[in-house]
């Protein structure tokens, strides 16, 4: 837990933004190109939930270490409007906006650790981790 | 007093000018001022500060003002250059008065520094709607530079027409994408559409959403699409985000779609009778013998 980085997001160009942001910091800690992509890509689904249903919040990098592995923590915060039913959301092709219902799941499957908080009218925070192999 | 005040500083403004000059020399360590030459640096120096006192002298604002801010907007230097320079003018200035009059008490202070303001804070303002209008000028121009690039449809051969996609794909860009597509393939009368992700840094639920769409979309105009430049890591993303890109066909590289739609419509590379290796196998034969 050596630092910590923040991308604001408010705008559809903030996801960019944050991808960006946690590319470069998943290349620093030596994650290949494919692992890059799913890191990215998970960044890419979370920012957008954010901007999507939260309106604004904010997605935040952490580089891990620990004696026998590194690895990336990506936080994704919001004060929206919270998920009513989680397990709907985890499910494959639940949407509320007609996309294809597949970014949750899809993102806890492209990462190693998936924890989700989610209060309603308060806000929900998600929490993945991938491992460095 | 307003008239005094602007008498002071008019009559002695080789003292400010070179206190001004003095002071902000020390400015050139800031790094903004690093690749500048200091002969030029001095120069402008000395045009900026003639530029302030033309514009106070003639109560207001100069076009002086505005040619000068135009070069170094145009030289690329930064508006930090100019509202240092302001600042320390502003306090040059303010000190200057100050130590020239007898008594200072609290109301000839703040009046010299209103005073002192009224002059600087105008020339300020101007030269900061001068740097962010040439800046909001760039921006319009590359977004329209960025939206005549965004969605481009190549009709390389009779039939067949390509969209090459590079860069990231948002909203306003998925719904260009579409149209493009749609009004490109009713215009070239496309059966085949190659769409080329290649240069798409990443494919999320949304971008895919979208190109789902917008191949169904020209399904429904009775056009076939493919889906090319699916690099290896996009490909592994896709199938851990169980997106089921299974109802149009996708290969890995435009040059594999383009013979995947040669086929669909009927056609075949072929390679022609190649004269020069033959040529070589000849002189070949010859230093052989």
């Amino acid at each position: 837990m050596d630092f910590q980085s923040c991308v604001n997001i408010k705008k559809e160009w903030d996801i960019v933004g944050a991808r960006q942001l946690g590319r470069d910091i998943a290349r620093k800690i030596g994650f290949g190109t494919v692992d890059q992509a799913r890191i990215a890509t998970a960044i890419s689904e979370l920012a957008r939930n954010i901007y999507l249903y939260a309106g604004t919040g904010k997605v935040c990098f952490e580089a891990l270490e620990e004696i026998d592995h590194k690895g990336i923590a990506i936080i994704a915060m919001d004060n929206g409007p919270g998920i009513q039913e989680i397990s709907q959301v985890m499910e494959d092709g639940f949407s509320t906006s007609g996309g294809l219902g597949a970014g949750l799941p899809g993102v806890k499957r492209l990462m190693d650790e998936f924890d989700i908080h989610s209060e309603e009218g308060k806000g929900t925070e998600i929490r993945v981790v991938k491992w460095l192999r | 007093m307003d008239k005094k005040l602007k008498e002071i500083v008019l009559d002695h403004s080789d003292a400010i000018v070179k206190m001004w000059l003095e002071e902000f020399e020390t400015h050139k360590k800031d790094d903004y001022t690093s690749n500048i030459s200091s002969e030029m640096f001095e120069s402008t120096n000395r045009e900026f500060v003639n530029v302030i006192f033309s514009s106070i002298e003639n109560h207001g604002l100069s076009s002086d003002l505005d040619d000068f801010s135009e070069r170094l907007i145009n030289l690329g230097w930064p508006l930090s250059y100019l509202t240092d320079g302001m600042q320390v003018f502003r306090r040059v200035t303010t000190g200057f008065i100050l130590q020239q009059s007898e008594q200072v008490d609290a109301n000839t202070f703040s009046e010299v520094l209103r005073e002192v303001d009224g002059w600087v804070d105008p020339i300020i303002n101007q030269l900061i709607n001068e740097y962010s209008g040439s800046w909001e000028h760039i921006v319009s121009l590359q977004r329209v530079a960025l939206q005549e690039l965004s969605a481009p449809l190549i009709p390389v051969m009779e039939n067949i027409t390509i969209m090459p996609l590079i860069g990231t794909i948002d909203t306003e860009r998925a719904k260009l994408i579409m149209e493009n597509l749609l009004d490109g393939v009713i215009k070239h009368n496309a059966e085949v559409v190659l769409i080329d992700i290649t240069g798409v840094p990443v494919v999320d639920t949304m971008v895919a959403h979208h190109i789902i769409q917008a191949a169904e979309a020209v399904r429904l105009i009775g056009s076939r699409c493919i889906l090319v430049g699916i690099r290896p890591e996009i490909a592994q993303t896709i199938v851990n985000l169980g997106i089921d890109l299974g109802k149009f066909p996708t290969k890995s590289s435009l040059r594999k779609g383009f013979e995947t739609a040669l086929e669909l419509t009927n056609r075949r590379i072929e390679e022609t009778y190649n004269k020069n290796e033959d040529i070589e196998k000849l002189i070949d034969s010859l230093d052989g013998e």
